[in-house]
């Protein structure tokens, strides 16, 4: 098999289409998608949920069969001779079969008897499999004891206990904490630097786009774009700017940069308000009005979200209406009730067993504030938020929201709640309407109060078209709208945002959160919980968890600068959070 | 081609076959759930159904009713209250016995008037009997003791008067095979090939159903690994924990219930290993459609253990059902195993029953194995 030349690409997607029947008729996962990958890189396959990567990465590992093109892998046709092409890559699905009553080392054993690996060649891999994915100490632990991030890790060890020739990795890093994130890129780095090895890899965090080597970029079913990051980034160049206007509110700003022309995109950063030119010029600030005569500009380097955004909004996109509800005006601003802590989370734990899932934790949230809960799978953040809405007794410390003790009054608490749960938990079967009316029943409304509430969240929502339609059937953006609008129906004045856009596409996730801080502009007390170090950034307050423990609160900036250093002048987020797990672990084991 | 040749070989195959088959064993020893499918809900519901589930009517609550006492009549009651079957309660009015009839405190009435002694010495006295009808069944047995207890009653006071009985024939039943005619020792032995058929349908079932849960099935897809190879590491396992839980059964029912074992063990060993493979095959059929336990686990129920509770004549007599219905009982595995059970239990090795019934057993586990082969691929789709 060495006559494989290197013209012969790793992967050659030749106008693949694939369909699922959904609901009596067939909806395509695919379409017309051609692509090629090179051998010896790391090419990352880039999209929002629904896109249709994990269905790509199937058909290529020979797990589902082709309804039309053809796809090779490493010259051979894989829907001839599926068990050849298996025998030659390595493939991590998204939640990795982890066998969780096996030990690391068992795991490992039983891939090496599927792989064939030789028993004397056994312990040279194993050592150095354990060195790199640094699970040496760990060996006799069982596999369900490991946390996220070390699951992943033996997860890639397992695939890769017979180096293969191609490694395809289906959103290997969502939802674990960044530095074991940077622990899998190092990896995978290594991995193709010094092994050779051709790497397809799937994330919808786009700023993993940077560390690929190439880029296929996706969108319901379809190649949007593909090459070399920079190819994305280079047309932005020039084109980003950092606004700030001392004694305007950055949600004010925001909304208004939003709609000058000129403007493409703009976001919270911070304290600041990002944004993307359409052109190379910097937009005119006179075109904010009077109120903004403070209003700063300076660039600012363009990111590879910014060319997918420039794509979504070039391209033919089912776009969204751009109509944003209108911010409500300065009218809502009662008189800053001095310190009102709408939410007082008081030296709390759960604890489940001898496990503590929150430990010793406390924060406050003033009313009006748009709070975050930053963490990755497994920090605590879900437990504190079902403790929050009364559905979990805390073991010790105390929980208030509204005022009410949730120990005694969770009831009268949940009814100033409103809750989006992860995945929306919406009837799927029933229609959009059906839904509404529930939801309004379910808050005890009824009568003309009820009417009245389903006509302003169908309208406010732009859910008129689909009424009918079943909420399963929905899309992506659409549903979250949907969850928020029956989230709403009640008007509380605490809205409880649970993971509310992991996964949705960047329009999609703007869209919702213009919506948000007009929610929070009226005066609505916001608490998300977010593994995305990006929409921390949308946050005017927010807590880093870890292990159940909060390890700092403050505003995303303040938060940051402690991290600033001669060779990080502009730390991110992320650096922060890598920065504050780093420093944890040293106290840790100091203690 | 000499990869081709590697993935095909033998000794590679063997390599992976036992390392899944290592890996089953590891999860069986510290997952508890497939242990007890095996042999804890096997010995429950044993427990239960040996118990709770008897065609035998014993200690019936009955009322007698004597209008006026006499030494006849009491002759007659007392041998209702030396009868194992009854637990007579008096009543001084046939009202009072029917209101309790009709409280279901008592399941018959036996009634003799204020004339039954006048009207006995005239040579014929009737008897008032009611028997309670909502449970058929019951009343028939009812009414076949109470019938069985007054001829025996007539026949000893003619004998003490020294005149012949009167009656005509008399007839001296010899009951084979189960002469103390216990329905535990037929129930039981059924009852084993029902729970087996769960049991067995349930491991396979469930722990595939758990590999696709969990995702370790999608892992094991796209490795070098056979369809072939991954069904076989499931059945090993599951054949040797079912035969573990077959065996504690039939213990239980010897030692417990006090069932007879008149046939070899060897014999029921082998019947066993036929029908367990069949019950696994159902199992693994299953999986190749239902990717959750509870799914599954509903599958298994709907689809293996009621028909052969229904079908297998283990509880419903099969001769007794219409046609059509009979038809579709030769495809429920359960009704041979249920057969060779109880022959096997009951009567010892009869050749000419069970040979049949084993051929049909091979048949059935074929089929399935084989369904269950064909149908299984190595694709998501």
């Amino acid at each position: 098999m060495s006559g494989a030349t290197s013209e012969v690409p790793a992967i050659l997607l030749d106008r693949v289409g694939k369909s699922f029947a959904a609901g009596g008729q067939s909806v395509a996962a695919l379409e017309d998608f051609c692509a090629r990958v090179a051998k010896g890189s790391v090419t990352g396959l880039i999209g929002p949920d629904g896109a249709g990567k994990t269905t790509l990465m199937r058909l290529i590992a020979g797990l589902l069969r082709l309804d039309r093109g053809r796809i090779e892998v490493l010259g051979i046709d894989v829907a001839k001779e599926p068990l050849r092409v298996q025998a030659a890559i390595g493939y991590m699905p998204q939640h990795f079969g982890l066998y969780e009553d096996l030990t690391v080392r068992e795991n490992l054993d039983l891939y090496a008897d599927l792989q064939g690996l030789a028993q004397a060649d056994r312990p040279e891999r194993y050592a150095e499999l354990l060195h790199m994915t640094g699970l040496g100490p760990f060996g006799r632990r069982l596999a369900g004891r490991l946390s996220g991030g070390m699951k992943q890790k033996l997860g890639l060890a397992c695939t890769l206990v017979r180096a293969p020739r191609l490694l395809l990795l289906d959103e290997p890093t969502v939802g674990v904490d960044p530095v074991s994130r940077r622990e899998l890129w190092a990896i995978v780095d290594s991995l193709v630097r010094s092994e050779g090895m051709t790497v397809l890899l799937s994330t919808a965090y786009l700023d993993e786009a940077e560390r690929c080597g190439a880029v296929l970029l996706m969108h319901q079913g379809r190649l949007i774009g593909q090459g070399a990051p920079a190819d994305f980034t280079r047309p932005m160049a020039e084109r980003s700017f950092r606004v700030t206007a001392p004694g305007v509110g950055k949600r004010r700003l925001q909304e208004r940069l939003a709609r000058i022309p000129g403007v493409l995109d703009a976001l919270i950063q911070g304290s600041h308000v990002r944004i993307v030119s359409e052109s190379v010029a910097a937009p005119s600030l006179a075109a904010l009005g009077p109120g903004f005569e403070t209003a700063l500009i300076s660039p600012s380097p363009a990111r590879f979200e910014d060319g997918f955004v420039a794509l979504l909004k070039k391209g033919g996109r089912t776009a969204p209406p751009e109509s944003a509800p209108p911010l409500p005006q300065e009218r809502s601003k009662r008189p800053p009730a001095p310190s009102r802590n709408l939410i007082v989370v008081d030296h709390v734990r759960r604890r489940f067993g001898s496990f503590y899932a929150v430990d010793d934790v406390s924060f406050t949230v003033e009313k009006g504030e748009v709070f975050g809960l930053l963490g990755a799978n497994g920090a605590g953040k879900s437990t504190t938020f079902r403790m929050l809405c009364g559905l979990l007794p805390p073991s010790s410390g105390s929980l208030r929201v509204a005022g009410y003790d949730l120990r005694r009054a969770a009831a009268a608490a949940r009814a100033r709640i409103g809750y989006m749960a992860q995945k929306f938990s919406l009837y799927g079967d029933l229609s959009v309407n059906e839904n509404l009316r529930f939801f309004a029943s379910a808050y005890g409304l009824y009568g003309a109060r009820r009417r009245a509430r389903i006509a302003a969240a169908r309208a406010e929502f732009e859910l008129g078209p689909y009424a009918r339609a079943s909420s399963r059937d929905l899309p992506l953006g659409y549903k979250q709208r949907l969850a928020l609008a029956c989230a709403l129906m009640h008007q509380p004045d605490i809205l409880f945002l649970d993971e509310p856009t992991s996964g949705v596409d960047p329009l999609a996730r703007r869209e919702f959160w213009r919506r948000i801080n007009a929610l929070a502009e009226s005066g609505v007390t916001i608490l998300v919980t977010t593994h995305f170090m990006e929409e921390a950034e949308y946050c005017d307050r927010l807590v880093i968890m870890a292990h159940g423990r909060v390890l700092a609160e403050g505003a995303s900036e303040d938060i940051k600068a402690r991290f600033q250093s001669a060779e990080r002048p502009e730390p991110t987020m992320e650096d922060a959070f890598v920065g504050l797990i780093e420093r944890d672990e040293r106290e840790r084991v100091a203690a | 081609m000499s990869e081709k040749a590697q993935i095909l070989s033998g000794a590679g195959s063997l390599g992976r076959l036992n390392g899944l088959l290592r890996k089953e064993f590891a999860q069986i020893a510290r997952d508890p759930s497939s242990i007890a499918i095996a042999f804890l809900l096997p010995a429950m519901l044993l427990l239960i159904f040996g118990y709770g589930v008897s065609l035998d009517a014993k200690n019936v609550p009955l009322a007698l009713v004597v209008e006026k006492p006499g030494a006849a009549a009491a002759s007659f009651t007392a041998s209702f209250m030396h009868s194992p079957y009854f637990r007579p309660r008096r009543f001084l009015t046939i009202e009072k016995a029917e209101r309790a009839m009709a409280a279901r405190e008592v399941e018959g009435i036996v009634w003799l008037r204020a004339d039954f002694t006048r009207r006995l010495a005239a040579g014929g006295a009737p008897i008032g009997v009611i028997v309670n009808g909502v449970d058929a069944n019951d009343a028939r047995l009812i009414e076949g003791y109470l019938q069985q207890i007054s001829a025996g009653w007539i026949t000893a006071r003619a004998e003490d008067r020294g005149m012949p009985a009167p009656m005509p024939i008399r007839v001296q039943p010899r009951v084979w095979f189960n002469p103390s005619l216990r329905s535990r020792n037929t129930l039981v032995p059924g009852l084993i090939a029902i729970i087996m058929t769960l049991s067995g349908a349930l491991l396979t079932a469930m722990v595939i159903a758990r590999e696709w849960e969990r995702g370790t099935m999608e892992a094991l897809m796209v490795t070098r690994v056979s369809i072939h190879e991954i069904l076989l590491a499931k059945l090993i396992p599951y054949f040797t924990l079912g035969m573990g839980g077959m065996a504690a059964s039939v213990a239980m029912a010897v030692w417990l219930f006090g069932v007879p074992l008149h046939g070899s063990l060897l014999l029921l060993a082998a019947a066993s290993a036929l029908f367990l493979l069949a019950a696994l095959g159902m199992g693994l059929l299953i999986s190749s459609f239902a990717r959750n336990q509870f799914v599954a686990g509903q599958i298994a129920i709907i689809a293996t253990f009621l028909p052969a509770f229904i079908l297998s004549g283990f509880l419903f007599n099969i001769d007794s059902m219409p046609a059509p219905i009979q038809a579709i009982t030769y495809l429920i595995a359960a009704r041979y195993f249920v057969a060779i059970l109880q022959t096997v239990f009951l009567a010892g090795d009869l050749w000419s029953v069970i040979l049949p019934n084993m051929a049909a057993l091979a048949l059935m586990a074929l089929l399935f194995l084989g369904a269950a082969r064909l149908l299984a691929r190595k694709r998501l789709d």
